[in-house]
């Protein structure tokens, strides 16, 4: 099942708004922290994990997602959170801890929750796991529509909480999907170096569960694998697991020297930047003109632009506003 | 309270009788952990609910608690009140994240945007040999920790209302009972927990103590089993002419700081009782609580009456050795008068 013209074109305008959004984001935040690198200065404070190279998994997947659906994200989540619908002012907001930001300041980048459409993160690895099968079973017990689907890294795979949401997800049945993206590198340690398997979505079988992978980052086959799963989950025939083989453009984290990675990895993975090729990709096939795309381009870069500034212009919390939303 | 031909529940079952009434009434209601099912909970809080109401609503787990912790709280979120068992305190270690860093602070993280309508009860507390990994109480680790409410019942008559306060309640409550009150077959229980409890429901006020014994001498303040420990030595007290007053905190979060004050500011003594571990603990919250606000009420220093701070022995003499009792309470208002 083919991406149609429009979901392409939704597709395409999400990866470069969540790429803009990030090369913004990523151009701000050495503001104030320098000559010596102080985190917790300047405008946006804190750590910051960009997803640059990610983006097809977030799109793929959130192409088949409306917003009652559930999503739960990781520690890098900018580019999920976009694909989801998340409001994008207030998210920079939120990033620039303003009080117009989604909690009002008190998350920040890893810990982004919109209720409007159902998204929630933790900056713990797989742990948006438990969460995620949770709403799954909500849904199933309430006879609600809806499908939760947890987005974790391929270093999650390996904590036991991932197993046992995996198993819990299977045995009840229920409208979930797991979607990995393998970006080989956990922080500073390879996939290859920490994990048994090259292969995580053998996994599945260990849970009686269909499971696929995704070669090359590829954002139509991701569109197509995630349209199965998320229909088979629609239609009550249970949980899937899908992992993409996925790009880290960036650093585990913006400061991060990479010095871990190997000579000439980056520069081989930036030829492969999944967004150029989708550009060049809709091109050759005719779903879209230089015209159309160049528009596209421009209206994320504004639609960026103008939540940068509304985060930058929006007033920062009432210090004492730290004391308020402990309990519901 | 107790009066000839009322109904006396265990709490165990006043329990299970305040989760019945809400799933009743509210169907986001479900109970979900381990043992909950056919076996009706290792300390009988679920008994009689898998009959009613079903394998769906009433869900037995696999021993997954990171997964099925995690789960409440995505269901939680996601518009149910999920009731969920782990049935040993000590267990929590294996899924610690799941509660104190998604079940107590999505809340916060969201902006109050999302709620965490759930209740995550558990047993507490040792006396009767089952060593370290199974006797703890752990009071203070959770109450120490921001976003969720800690409740724990020393009768059946506050279990029931408590329950049904934490299951209406939008934030995440930690419902802690006391394995020596559950009036278990197997489990020696103290008598004074079974107590007249209402057929119809109600709720206890979450954070509001009660002054369960009137007193002038000296302010006697605990939590669970202990307030009946504090009461027997209220009793022996009495007998030699002092005049103590019982305070059962009910609630650790909130904690109702304005009623161990006000006792305080009545007796000018306090002994704190705490089966938790001394250090770093309730005891010590409660002491601050008054010394803080206006240590001229006191007129001697505080005592506490709480664990040692070593793990939970095997042998029963060790034990006993180790935790708290009445004779020792009546050997802190000594030790105070001797001061």
């Amino acid at each position: 099942m083919a991406p149609t013209r429009e979901q392409q074109h939704w597709m395409y305008r999400n990866m470069v708004t969540s790429r803009k959004f990030e090369e913004a984001i990523a151009g701000i935040y050495f503001e104030g922290k320098t000559p010596v690198f102080s985190m917790a200065d300047g405008p946006i404070p804190g750590e910051m994990h960009l997803s640059d190279g990610q983006e097809p998994v977030a799109v793929g997947v959130c192409a088949h997602l409306n917003a009652g659906d559930v999503v739960t994200a990781t520690h890098r989540p900018h580019h999920q959170a976009i694909a989801k619908g998340v409001d994008l002012d207030k998210m920079a907001a939120e990033i620039f801890g303003k009080k117009t930001g989604l909690s009002g300041g008190r998350g920040g980048h890893m810990h982004l929750f919109d209720a409007d459409v159902n998204f929630a993160c933790s900056g713990i690895i797989a742990q948006g796991m438990g969460p995620a099968v949770g709403a799954a079973l909500s849904r199933k017990m309430q006879n609600k529509p809806g499908v939760a689907v947890a987005f974790v890294g391929e270093g999650a795979v390996n904590q036991g909480g991932w197993h046992e949401a995996m198993n819990l997800a299977a045995t009840w049945n229920l409208p979930f999907v797991c979607v990995i993206e393998d970006n080989a590198w956990g922080i500073s340690v390879s996939k290859e170096d920490s994990t048994a398997i090259s292969n995580n979505a053998e996994r599945a079988s260990a849970y009686g569960m269909p499971g696929i992978r995704i070669a090359d980052n590829d954002p139509y086959a991701i569109f197509e694998a995630a349209g199965e799963a998320i229909s088979q989950a629609r239609e009550g025939n249970g949980p899937s697991l899908i992992e993409v083989e996925t790009y880290r453009l960036a650093g585990h984290f913006m400061g991060d020297a990479e010095g871990y990675r190997p000579e000439g990895e980056k520069d081989a993975l930036f030829e492969k930047d999944p967004i150029p090729k989708m550009r060049a990709k809709m091109l050759a096939d005719g779903m879209a003109g230089e015209a159309e795309l160049e528009t596209i381009e421009a209206e994320a870069a504004a639609r960026v632009e103008a939540a940068i500034k509304f985060a930058r212009d929006s007033a920062d919390p009432a210090p004492e506003d730290a004391l308020t939303s402990v309990f519901a | 309270m107790n009066k000839p031909n009322e109904r006396k529940l265990t709490i165990a079952r006043a329990m299970a009788e305040a989760v019945a009434q809400e799933m009743r009434v509210d169907p986001s209601v479900f109970v979900m952990g381990e043992d909950i099912g056919k076996l009706g909970g290792v300390y009988g809080n679920t008994r009689g609910l898998l009959e009613e109401f079903g394998a769906e609503r009433i869900r037995d787990t696999p021993i997954s608690e990171t997964a099925f912790i995690g789960a409440a709280v995505g269901a939680a979120q996601d518009g149910m009140r999920p009731v969920v068992e782990l049935m040993f305190v000590d267990f929590f270690g294996v899924c610690f994240d799941a509660i104190y860093n998604l079940m107590a602070k999505n809340i916060y993280f969201s902006g109050g945007n999302f709620k965490v309508p759930m209740v995550l009860m558990t047993s507490t507390g040792g006396g009767y040999s089952d060593a370290g990994q199974h006797s703890q109480c752990l009071y203070g680790t959770f109450a120490h920790l921001p976003g969720m409410k800690v409740v724990c019942p020393s009768n059946a008559y506050d279990a029931k209302g408590l329950m049904t306060a934490a299951m209406r309640d939008d934030s995440p409550v930690v419902y802690m009972y006391h394995k020596s009150l559950q009036g278990m077959g197997w489990l020696a229980t103290e008598p004074g927990a079974t107590v007249h409890t209402p057929e119809e429901s109600y709720t206890l006020e979450i954070g509001k103590a009660k002054v369960v014994r009137e007193g002038t001498d000296v302010t006697i303040v605990s939590v669970g089993m202990g307030v009946h420990h504090a009461l027997k030595a209220a009793a022996q007290l009495e007998e030699k002419g002092t005049s103590a007053e019982v305070v059962d905190l009910v609630s650790l979060v909130p904690l109702d700081r304005d009623t161990i004050r006000k006792s305080v500011a009545k007796t000018g003594r306090l002994i704190v009782v705490d089966e938790d571990y001394m250090s770093y603990g309730v005891s010590g919250e409660v002491i601050a609580s008054v010394t803080e606000h206006d240590i001229s009420v006191l007129k001697a220093a505080p005592k506490r009456v709480a664990y040692p701070d070593v793990p939970i022995p095997f042998a029963r003499v060790m034990e006993q050795y180790c935790l708290p009792n009445p004779d020792k309470i009546v050997a802190a208002f000594d030790g105070m008068n001797a001061a």
